[in-house]
């Protein structure tokens, strides 16, 4: 069972974003924007190299919330800014992305408000990245 | 030039209509590196109240994005597509997604401003299901670096 306490802290989550992930999820997502896979093309409109899809930190900052919760269909809202990209090198390693999230708030009407933090390079990629859940 | 204010309150009804099946919300879910068994296993979403295996929050973006580009690439609303940016995205969900929807899309230009130099639209995009039924509001804001004002 989920513990729905202001401040309860949900297990955080650590992913390598690579370059293979970022070709998967185009795939799946149907986002063949090339600023995701094709480096030359990314350093032509001025980025340092290829960026993860935002809408990819935005799945996996959800994951820390379904991950948690008894069923994923408890989630009834979510939302997020892009701060910044994260900007994902060739090689295994890709761009560490970390994620955590907290208890922000327990509401009245059987809802709970869960903060979302995502940071690559030690800065925050998302803003204001907040779901709503049901309790129960 | 900043975008043409009278595009706001403009809605585009669904021109399409997307099935979601399994396998696709499997391959997602992959993508994502999301091993729940509810995007997956028939049983488990069962077990969890489910008519049949849902999607992940995220899942209708497989459908939103192109919906909302195409608004966005009316040339009459004369926005430059290549200098645009996702700036804020929400989901809010009267049901999660699953196996054998029918989406329709419902999108709506619901502002449009101009701040320092830069345009912000806001779309919003409705996701019905096949009997009307409605699952998701989606909203984006899309900020578009105009550059002429340097």
């Amino acid at each position: 069972m989920s513990n729905f306490e202001v401040g309860t802290e949900l297990p955080p989550l650590q992913v390598h974003v690579t370059r293979d992930m970022l070709v998967r999820y185009a795939g799946a997502s149907l986002d063949f924007n090339p600023i995701h896979w094709n480096e030359h093309f990314a350093k032509d409109v001025g980025l340092p190299d290829v960026i993860g899809h935002g809408m990819l930190t935005m799945a996996l900052g959800g994951r820390v919330v379904t991950d948690w919760l008894d069923d994923p269909g408890q989630l009834i809202d979510y939302s997020v800014r892009f701060t910044r990209p994260v900007v994902v090198p060739y090689g295994d390693e890709g761009a560490l992305v970390e994620f955590s999230a907290k208890v922000g708030q327990v509401r009245e009407d059987g809802t709970a408000r869960i903060d979302i933090v995502a940071k690559f390079d030690g800065k925050a990629v998302l803003g204001k990245a907040q779901s709503v859940v049901r309790v129960s | 030039m900043a975008l043409d204010q009278s595009f706001i309150g403009r809605s585009y009804p669904p021109t399409s209509t997307y099935e979601v099946s399994r396998e696709k919300i499997r391959e997602f879910a992959d993508a994502i590196g999301d091993t729940n068994p509810v995007y997956r296993d028939q049983e488990a979403a069962r077990a969890a109240g489910h008519p049949d295996v849902i999607a992940p929050p995220t899942f209708i973006t497989v459908v939103n994005i192109p919906a909302v580009n195409k608004v966005v690439a009316d040339p009459a609303l004369g926005l430059d597509y290549s200098r645009m940016v996702h700036g804020l995205q929400s989901f809010t969900y009267a049901r999660p997604v699953r196996a054998g929807d029918v989406l329709a899309l419902t999108v709506t230009i619901d502002d449009i401003m101009d701040r320092a130099g830069n345009d912000f639209l806001t779309v919003r995009a409705e996701v019905n299901a096949a009997d009307g039924e409605l699952i998701c509001t989606t909203s984006a804001q899309l900020v578009v670096r105009r550059g002429d004002e340097a």
